[in-house]
């Protein structure tokens, strides 16, 4: 009783805060995002005292089975949440790239013009689908490869609506305009310092975990998810030290300004791709790959040196962004040998992951999630080669703000990124909800397809969009002046924009089918299809070793 | 927790550890990835001794190779410039009005001026220099301030009402509306006067009443017949080319407020040779005029609006 008090205490208090800043807001924005705050709080509040349990109602509307011996409720909320965010940041991507090749789509609202969209793009991708992928499967691995239940399930649920809760403020704020335009960094302060409360609880709920296990070792998904927890808390509270110009509006100042500001935010942004989107993918690529292709890890030995050499490597190369600036030219040097230095390190988890199916390689042909798994693999391999090669000045001077980059960036995002998600979902979808299997594995083979075709259109267009546009910005006539002007250069690119967006159209297709499939899966139907190969499961063996009975 | 087992498909011993039903072969680190690794922390600490790398507390390490960005950029800008040092020194010896007496001069002009065109002028004129709504379109012969080259380059270089530059083209339409210099009836018949001797309408009682508050008022710039007047550019109205717009609505707003484009003084901002080389291009676009048998080239004319 004394506890509910307390945490009633807690978000009533909460819940006044954000009323009387909402009151006192000087700009609109900010009263906007208070009131959400103050929504949130409330409903925190009636759900505290009504003792209302959440996890039951919740579990009736989406279907849910009984709690496992696991707590894997919190687990079944991120899959349907990196589901749903996961549609709306594809969606959201597909948009732009239309406004990019047809700018009359901007439609003459500010709210939904390429420069609001385009953080709400990446965000639902990377934090919204990516974010809540990683919470959810962390919460997973970590309680199976350590047979324990979540350490701290309350606050466990709270890191899950929190969240939510950031997600939302961070991309209504892209819509009214707010931003600290900084890339991948956008929120503003009062969304960072919440953001910074949630993850701190997120590390609470993991490390406390990991610290009550019953193996005697930490399994190598864990030290990849633990990196990215923690060097992610690092870097978002290193590169959002700002000051507010008032406590109750949106706008805030850096601390750190010109040439030092630009390295910050590309230490950090460079290391969001290091520990987000390399080192937080790898934990689930080291769990699920093997345990798809039920087959031992390739080698032990490889993934103990590449993920030190990783993580070690990964922190230092960040100022390959800002090569031919005002950045001092011994920094430029720095981040690139260091970009160089990590190729190896990177190819190591795709080699422990491909030599993973070493006796199991028919699975390719007969398991389309294997399929999905190993396409991923093959783009992460793909793109942590071109990441380094494109660090190395030569090429950069080339490369650098053309489209290339952002082929690059989607080979990476949506084939390995995208696709280990993919796999993570159907593998866990029948196992969370009790079901003999997928809906159909046949749909798997579907979205595989149109995912892998999207993919190639989009990068193979990114990539000539790119060079023709890095070689037309430095033409020079017999003359000596330069041959193209800005706008020529826009024009020529306006195929490749096109087929962009085809691209982008064939993925979220892929998207759709994943929806349907994972829904019908959820609802306890079964497509009648010729049977294809899945992973066994035997729901037996998944418990706590604390649980089973002696 | 399994033991250490072989295993079959692979031959290779497990390391011993089990985590739900997850198990670890114990192969060693494949010889080409490590080789790799260390190449390229090798090349890292190789190019780290040739390139500016190491900081200090004053300055960083140069660098065998003694290279330096800005050394490496102001080395190439050398060069660019060396190799066009010759045309630009034949172009800047050469008067304007001259180029025209040496066609592979005049060619390399004009080829430099569509380089500047596409990074100074576009933004304005457009791409293909067909000018948009108040810039004016600079393949026609249609010119507000004069077409022969020199007048061209005289206009660049001082630029179109540019505060800062004493001989800027200056001129000003009145506000004949806002003003009070005519009634929103005068302004109408006045704008049906335009509109016929453009072509556009027929006559009527409101143009006759027009053409003479045009005579009365517009003709001392725009002239009798509306043929414009270059010296104080002042447009011309007897065409159908315009550059805010001939319709009634667009020209009831021209009179009521006037309009007074500006250009920029490009001598303040572009060296004499780019200057003249822009002049040569512009005048290459389609619209150029000879010059003026024997008169100099006009100077700054003052007074005059650029409407229409």
């Amino acid at each position: 009783m004394e506890q509910v008090l307390l945490r009633a205490g807690l978000w009533f208090g909460a819940l006044v805060l954000a009323v009387v800043a909402c009151a006192l807001a000087v700009d609109q924005g900010f009263a906007i995002h208070m009131a959400i705050f103050g929504i949130a709080a409330a409903l925190a509040l009636w759900v505290t005292i009504s003792g209302k349990n959440v996890d039951d109602a919740v579990r009736g509307i989406l279907r849910m089975p009984d709690q496992g011996r696991y707590d894997d409720d919190v687990i079944r909320w991120g899959v349907i949440a990196t589901v749903f965010w996961g549609i709306a940041g594809f969606a959201a991507g597909l948009w732009i790239a239309l406004e990019l090749t047809w700018p009359q789509l901007n439609l003459g609202l500010e709210w939904i013009n390429f420069g609001r969209l385009r953080p709400l793009h990446t965000s639902a991708v990377i934090f919204a689908f990516g974010g809540n992928a990683l919470i959810a499967t962390s919460f997973y691995v970590v309680q199976r490869t350590c047979r324990a239940r979540l350490a701290f399930p309350g606050l466990a649920r709270f890191v899950f609506w929190g969240y939510q809760l950031f997600i939302v403020i961070a991309a209504t704020g892209y819509l009214l305009g707010i931003t600290q335009g900084k890339e991948y960094a956008e929120p503003e302060w009062y969304t960072d310092l919440w953001l910074t409360i949630v993850w701190v609880a997120y590390l609470a709920v993991f490390v406390g975990t990991i610290v009550k296990r019953s193996e005697p070792h930490i399994y190598v998904a864990n030290w990849f998810y633990l990196s990215f927890i923690l060097t992610v808390a690092m870097l978002h509270i290193v590169n959002n030290l700002n000051i507010p110009i008032s406590l109750f509006g949106s706008r805030s100042y850096p601390i750190f300004a010109g040439v030092q500001g630009a390295l910050v935010e590309w230490w950090y942004g460079h290391n969001a791709v290091g520990f987000f989107l390399t080192a937080g993918f790898l934990g689930m690529m080291y769990y699920f790959v093997p345990k798809q292709a039920e087959r031992p890890v390739y080698s032990y030995r490889l993934s103990i040196i590449h993920f030190w050499a990783l993580i070690f490597l990964y922190i230092w190369a960040g100022p390959h962004h800002l090569h031919y600036t005002a950045l001092p030219d011994w920094a430029q040097t720095l981040g690139m040998v260091f970009s160089v230095m990590l190729w190896m390190p990177s190819w190591g988890g795709m080699i422990n992951g491909l030599m993973t199916l070493n006796g199991a390689w028919d699975k390719i042909r007969t398991d389309p999630i294997m399929r999905m798994l190993v396409m991923s693999l093959a783009f992460y391999g793909m793109s942590t080669f071109e990441g380094p090669m494109m660090s190395v000045k030569s090429v950069n001077s080339l490369s650098h703000y053309t489209d290339w980059t952002i082929g690059h960036v989607h080979s990476g995002a949506l084939g390995w990124n995208g696709m280990v998600t993919f796999g993570a979902l159907y593998y866990l979808v029948p196992r969370l909800w009790n079901r003999e299997r997928l809906y159909s594995l046949r749909m798997v083979n579907w979205h595989f397809w149109c995912a892998t075709l999207g993919i190639v259109f989009y990068a193979a267009s990114m990539w000539v969009a790119g060079i023709t546009q890095g070689l037309m910005w430095r033409e020079y006539g017999p003359d000596g002046y330069l041959v193209n002007s800005f706008a020529e250069t826009v024009a020529a690119l306006h195929p490749m924009y096109a087929l962009r967006a085809f691209g982008g159209l064939l993925y979220l297709s892929g998207a759709v089918i994943m929806v349907i499939n994972i829904t019908r899966t959820i609802l306890g139907q079964y497509r009648t299809e010729a049977p294809m190969h899945d992973a066994a499961f035997d729901p037996e063996k998944d418990r706590p070793i604390v649980a089973q009975p002696a | 927790m399994a033991d250490k087992r072989i295993d079959e498909p692979t031959g290779v011993e497990t390391v011993g550890h089990e985590w739900d039903g997850i198990e670890e072969l114990n192969t060693p680190l494949p010889r080409w990835w490590l080789w790799t690794f260390y190449a390229t922390i090798v090349f890292a600490i190789g190019y780290v001794v040739v390139y500016p790398a190491i900081p200090g507390r004053h300055a960083a390490s140069a660098g065998t190779a003694g290279w330096t960005s800005r050394g490496a950029l102001a080395k190439d800008l050398a060069a660019a410039d060396a190799a066009r040092a010759q045309t630009r020194a034949a172009i800047a010896a050469t008067p304007v009005e001259k180029l025209a007496d040496n066609p592979q001069l005049l060619r390399a002009a004009i080829e430099g001026g569509a380089a500047a065109f596409k990074q100074n002028c576009v933004q304005c004129h457009g791409s293909g220099a067909a000018g948009s709504k108040g810039y004016p379109n600079l393949n026609d012969d249609d010119w507000l301030w004069g077409g022969d080259i020199a007048t061209i380059h005289q206009t660049l270089e001082h630029g179109v009402r540019y505060p800062g530059d004493e001989q800027t083209r200056t001129s000003q339409m009145p506000a004949f509306g806002r003003d009070g210099i005519l009634t929103a009836a005068q302004v109408q018949d006045v704008v049906s006067h335009v509109r016929v001797i453009s072509g556009q309408e027929k006559a009527s009682a409101s143009s006759a009443r027009g053409a003479q508050i045009f005579a009365d008022n517009c003709s001392v710039c725009h002239g009798a017949n509306g043929e414009g007047n270059r010296t104080v550019g002042a447009p011309r109205l007897n065409d159908k080319i315009w550059l805010y717009g001939g319709d009634r609505a667009t020209l009831t707003q021209t009179v009521t407020y006037a309009r007074q484009g500006v250009m920029p003084a490009w001598g303040q901002r572009l060296d004499p040779v780019t200057v003249k080389m822009l002049a040569a291009y512009v005048h290459s676009r389609g619209g150029g005029e000879a010059l003026p048998a024997a008169t100099p080239a006009p100077d700054a004319a003052p007074a005059a609006p650029a409407t229409r």
